[in-house]
């Protein structure tokens, strides 16, 4: 049995693997989606002189055909070596290393954000849906999911930050506690609308199990309702597990407007900076690092799933 | 005992959008001074000089900007949602329905396009290309369209093994005929609430995007720009921010229950039939 859901996790493997090799591609293609001469492109405010064009052509190999440029890219970018920002002239790489930190706490904190009250309201409302503080929670949540986590930065930060004084207005501050600080509104926007999501998630799956045969007949049996419960959770955490890794696409695509917001010096406001600038190569090497995450965490999901739901493995066993 | 029930969530929020519907279309006659500036007054807090929600740096009032705003706010999303449902209506129907190579493109379109956040995608794309409102809306419909793709699609499969087709295709219908005669209305209920959940992501994608500057031009009436331009007024007139702010998460609120409620309301008729 265990070579056939090894076969699968292969399998999976291989398929994200083709997924991100077709994306680094749509990548790569970017820098010839710009509008104008892509070697002046390159050159950004630098003096634009017939050698200095000629300089940057050699440099980047663009008298190659395309898919040698391609492939010489993505092979130093799988290395680690993403070659030099327009903007700064600086090694991507290690710019981007510098970034990871604020973001990867922020949207950690998020993340432990809204699971930690998403999950435990979502169960709450299923158990009493339709009664006041489901219908509360509904209404709630359609809101969290509707809006923009900037807008609500922004309105929290003038609450919060300039009106009542709670929190520190922008930056990232010193040492941990501090620095802890100065991430909690910001992650508390960006969790809001995943939380919001949880919420629905955790109560269309916690619905779908209560209304399952076994339920009635556990009740009817005179299980108390706290036995049933237990049950009935541990077979809607499988719907809920699967969701996170959207929720990990879901934060990095908020996690730019965000940093944005509160001047938060990520991954994101990198993202936001070249990207007005049109450094290409930093958003070539960026959109290419979150797809590697985001599928990363897909793949992660999906194999997890053969841990969590044995019914799962006997599945894909018999396949 | 019948007795006949007002949805007072929904009326409110249809009541709402109709209010930024006029707005959206009478723009020049709601909101006639909205671009007019007054660089000697510059900013000022609320109720000074007849300005209600006072004014932003440029001394333009921000209750008439916030009310031209409508349009940007509107247009765009309604055009991204449609565009990206008829794509989505189209691929789905004939992956759905025919299956085999066409499902599978459909299919590899489709996890292509959404292994990335579709709001960064599109804040890539359209740094790239070009800054514009309507090349960003462009975009928008691509990449709002794979979502479109698989709801469609899946919403055919659920359809296709049923005793009215399955008659319909040994009456000799060509299938062209069933995809877009026979099986689309059965599926418009879901066609329509996914419209309108998307109207709302494209109001907060699109908002977003002129948020990062990368929208509208500078200057022009949006929510999301004057957020931006907002955002560095808020010691001096925070309604700058705050007022668009509200209007876009009542906007996209609004949207989505309404579409809630509807989705809920033609799903029963269609159990009902």
């Amino acid at each position: 049995m265990s070579t056939t859901v090894l076969a699968f996790a292969l399998r999976r493997t291989g398929a994200t693997l083709l997924l991100l090799l077709a994306l680094s591609l749509l990548v790569f293609g970017l820098l010839y989606l710009a509008p104008g001469d892509i070697a002046r492109n390159l050159l950004g405010t630098r003096n634009v002189t017939p050698e200095a064009l000629a300089q940057v052509r050699a440099l980047y190999h663009l008298d190659e055909p395309f898919l040698q440029q391609y492939w010489r890219w993505l092979s130093r970018a799988a290395a680690g070596d993403f070659g030099t920002s327009i903007r700064t002239g600086g090694a991507i790489g290690p710019m981007m290393l510098d970034r990871t930190g604020v973001t990867a706490a922020t949207a950690g904190l998020a993340f432990l954000l809204s699971v930690l009250a998403g999950v435990p309201a979502g169960i709450a409302s299923a158990v009493r849906r339709g009664r006041w503080p489901d219908r509360l929670l509904a209404g709630l949540s359609v809101v969290g999911v509707s809006a923009p986590g900037f807008a609500v930065g922004l309105l929290a930060l003038y609450v919060f930050a300039l009106g009542l004084g709670w929190f520190p207005l922008y930056g990232t501050g010193t040492g941990f506690l501090d620095g802890l600080w100065h991430l909690v509104l910001p992650a508390a926007a960006l969790a809001l609308g995943l939380g919001a999501f949880v919420v629905k998630l955790t109560r269309a799956a916690v619905i779908r199990e209560l209304d399952q045969d076994y339920v009635t007949f556990a009740r009817g049996r005179g299980l108390s309702d706290g036995t049933v419960l237990r049950v009935v959770l541990r077979n809607a955490a499988i719907p809920i597990v699967t969701s996170l890794g959207l929720m990990v696409a879901y934060l990095f695509g908020g996690t730019v407007l965000i940093e944005v917001t509160f001047a938060l010096p990520g991954l994101g406001s990198l993202m936001e900076e070249s990207v007005l600038f049109k450094d290409i190569p930093v958003v070539q090497a960026l959109t290419l690092v979150v797809a590697a995450v985001v599928s990363a965490a897909a793949l992660l999901v999906d194999l997890s799933y053969l841990l969590i739901d044995p019914r799962v493995r006997a599945r894909t066993a018999r396949r | 005992m019948i007795r006949i029930r007002v949805p007072l969530v929904p009326a409110v929020s249809a009541a709402l959008l109709a209010a930024v519907a006029v707005c959206a279309v009478a723009r020049e006659l709601v909101a006639p001074h909205a671009l007019d500036q007054d660089i000697y007054l510059g900013v000022v807090g609320g109720g000074v000089e007849g300005h209600l929600f006072g004014t932003d740096q440029l001394g333009r009032d921000i209750l008439q900007l916030s009310l031209a705003g409508a349009r940007s706010a509107l247009a765009g999303p309604l055009v991204v949602a449609a565009g990206s449902m008829l794509i989505g209506f189209f691929l789905g129907t004939v992956a759905g329905y025919r299956g085999g190579v066409a499902d599978m493109l459909a299919g590899r379109y489709a996890d292509l396009l959404l292994a990335l956040p579709a709001v960064l995608l599109a804040i890539v794309v359209a740094g790239v290309v070009g800054r514009g409102y309507w090349i960003t809306v462009a975009v928008l419909i691509v990449l709002f369209s794979p979502s479109d793709v698989r709801v469609v699609r899946s919403a055919v499969i659920e359809q296709a093994p049923r005793p009215y087709i399955e008659s319909a295709r040994l009456l000799g219908i060509r299938p062209f005929r069933i995809m877009f005669r026979h099986i689309a209305p059965n599926i418009f209920p879901i066609v329509v609430a996914n419209l309108l959940l998307n109207v709302a992501f494209a109001l907060v994608a699109l908002s977003s995007l002129s948020y990062l500057g990368l929208g509208v031009p500078p200057g022009a009436p949006d929510w999301g720009r004057q957020l931006a331009d907002g955002r560095e007024l808020l010691g001096d007139n925070p309604l700058a921010a705050v007022v668009p702010g509200v209007l876009i998460i009542v906007t996209a609120t609004a949207v989505n229950l309404l579409g809630d409620w509807l989705s809920e309301l033609l799903d029963r008729r269609v159990v009902a039939r």
